[in-house]
């Protein structure tokens, strides 16, 4: 079957320093996979620059076999919570609905059915009765399932979700991984920056090791063991396994 | 229209272009660039008087349009290179300033442009300037060029609202649903120019700032809306610019002086008083907490 993701040869830097290099990867549809490694190991600078956010130096990405403009629609983006300013003048709806304004095309306003679209979105993710609330009046859990409401209405094939369990409480946890796997069984393809080692193997069906290069790619019961998280992380990590730990 | 008429239109058209403008620039956190705008397009300014010897609405609005792209280009380029993104507004503006500062005090002092004037305007000489259009008669040339800008900033942020949004707000999801996140960039340093020169005339380089930066800051302390934020800065900048008018009128003195200080008395009654953000409204009740 022909990957939903194929990267090859990929390197790109940030700031002079090369932060990847020669990154190769497939990725199967219908997957949900987890890249985890170090801190400076490249992580999301390699979604940037997948989603071509980040100039590369090297290398090839193809989506559905095609180049990434081709496919902008299918893709769906979750940044990192900390990368937008909640103090932005909008509320919660209104944030969802910014993920439709891609389908709503140029010089147009949001029509009511988007609205509704935005606001089913949100009750999918318990945010119902927060939809007029100013996003800074939000917790970090709250603001981050908006996050995850708006990649909903994306209605995207294959999802990139940066740090999306970061600083969040365990509700927003259990929903959020809730939602994942909804569109894991609706057929998408999920990749997810994750920095929790410890719930690697609860979670994700396939992980990436990945520092700098892919240390490791696969289904995790076959390639997330220690010795290869040993490789990925060097000395800097002590760690005795998922559940032993 | 009287005198006092077409000034007050004037500073009322000022008000709303800059207040529109404003609230986006406030947003995107680049006070210090409309800053570095307002002063290089100086440059633009006499640039174009250099090479078409008149002093003529179009060619002043090319040169500040021309001018205020190099600023954001050279400051953009200087920060790529290494140099602090402050530094870098700092050293690009005040140096495009100071050659527009120096060709008009050698070249074209005597004729038209003069420093005091480009740094604090003269809202007073712009009934007189007059030009005839048809239908409409005889109005002040700085009347029908800032209408024209108005109508431009209105298309511009009506037309493209969400994406002004969007690539405001969080400009990674928009680079990658295919908003052109850099273009936009430019495009809105161009609206800030030409903005700024067709103020320029009437409130000057320095205060054009703060009718850029004080209301639109005022207006987001009352609201959690985009399009009434935008609506009210708009507001407070005619408000703060007719008050500011008859403030200098009242007290004989400076007219761009009066109408920024009447843009900071705005601010400092909706810092105090607005229902959200306001001092006492603070003090009535205890803060919400986000993590």
């Amino acid at each position: 079957m022909l990957p939903v993701l194929s990267v090859e040869g990929l390197s790109a830097s940030y700031r002079k320093n090369k932060v990847l290099d020669n990154v190769v990867f497939d990725v199967e549809p219908g997957t949900m996979t987890s890249i985890v490694g170090p801190n400076g190991a490249g992580k999301s600078t390699l979604l940037k620059v997948i989603l071509e956010l980040h100039p590369r130096l090297a290398g090839k990405v193809a989506f559905f076999g095609s180049p990434y403009p081709k496919v902008k629609s299918r893709i769906g983006y979750v940044p990192q919570r900390g990368s937008v300013d909640w103090d932005f003048p909008t509320n919660a709806l209104d944030v969802v609905m910014m993920g439709l304004y891609g389908k709503i095309g140029w010089l147009k306003w949001p029509k009511r059915s988007h609205r509704e679209k935005a606001m089913e979105a949100l009750a999918e993710m318990g945010m119902a009765d927060y939809a007029s609330r100013q996003i800074s009046q939000l917790s970090g859990g709250q603001q981050q399932r908006v996050f995850l409401a708006r990649a909903l209405v994306m209605d995207a094939d294959l999802y990139f979700l940066d740090e999306p369990l970061a600083g969040v409480d365990a509700a927003t946890e259990r929903a959020i991984m809730a939602t994942l796997n909804l569109l894991k069984s609706r057929g998408r393809t999920v990749l997810v920056v994750h920095h929790d080692l410890q719930t690697v193997e609860d979670y994700f069906d396939h992980v990436l090791l990945l520092n700098r290069s892919v240390i490791a790619h696969g289904p995790t019961e076959e390639i997330f063991n220690e010795s290869n998280i040993y490789r990925t992380y060097g000395g800097t990590l002590r760690w005795r396994g998922a559940r032993s730990g | 229209m009287s005198y006092a008429g077409w000034i007050i239109l004037t500073a009322s058209l000022v008000g709303v272009s800059c207040g529109l403008i404003g609230a986006l620039l406030v947003l995107r956190r680049m006070a210090m660039m409309a800053d570095a705008i307002s002063h290089s397009v100086l440059l633009g300014i006499v640039t174009a008087y250099l090479i078409t010897r008149e002093l003529s609405g179009i060619h002043m609005l090319i040169g500040a349009i021309a001018a205020g792209l190099l600023t954001a280009i050279f400051i953009q380029w200087l920060h790529s290179l290494g140099v602090q993104q402050e530094a870098s507004i700092g050293v690009v503006f005040t140096s495009l300033f100071a050659i527009g500062v120096v060709l008009i005090a050698t070249k074209v002092g005597n004729a038209h442009l003069d420093v005091q004037h480009t740094l604090m305007g003269e809202i007073t000489f712009i009934p007189w300037e007059r030009m005839s259009l048809p239908w409409i008669g005889e109005v002040p040339e700085a009347v029908f060029i800032l209408s024209i800008v108005l109508i431009i900033v209105l298309i511009a942020i009506i037309g493209f609202f969400k994406e002004w949004k969007l690539t405001s707000f969080d400009p990674a999801l928009a680079a990658s649903i295919g908003i052109p996140v850099v273009l936009m960039h430019y495009v809105f340093m161009a609206l800030v120019s030409v903005t700024t020169v067709a103020a320029f005339d009437a409130v000057g380089a320095i205060m054009v700032v703060a009718m850029l930066i004080t209301p639109a800051s005022a207006a987001y302390l009352w609201t959690d809306r985009l399009a009434m934020m935008m609506a009210l800065s708009g507001v407070f900048g005619i408000v703060s610019a007719v008050s500011g008018y008859f403030i200098a009128v009242w007290l004989d003195t400076s007219i761009s002086g009066s109408m920024a200080f009447s843009t900071g008395l705005v601010f400092l009654i909706c810092f105090i008083a607005s229902p959200k953000h306001g001092i006492v409204a603070r003090f009535m009740r205890p803060t919400l907490t986000s993590t």
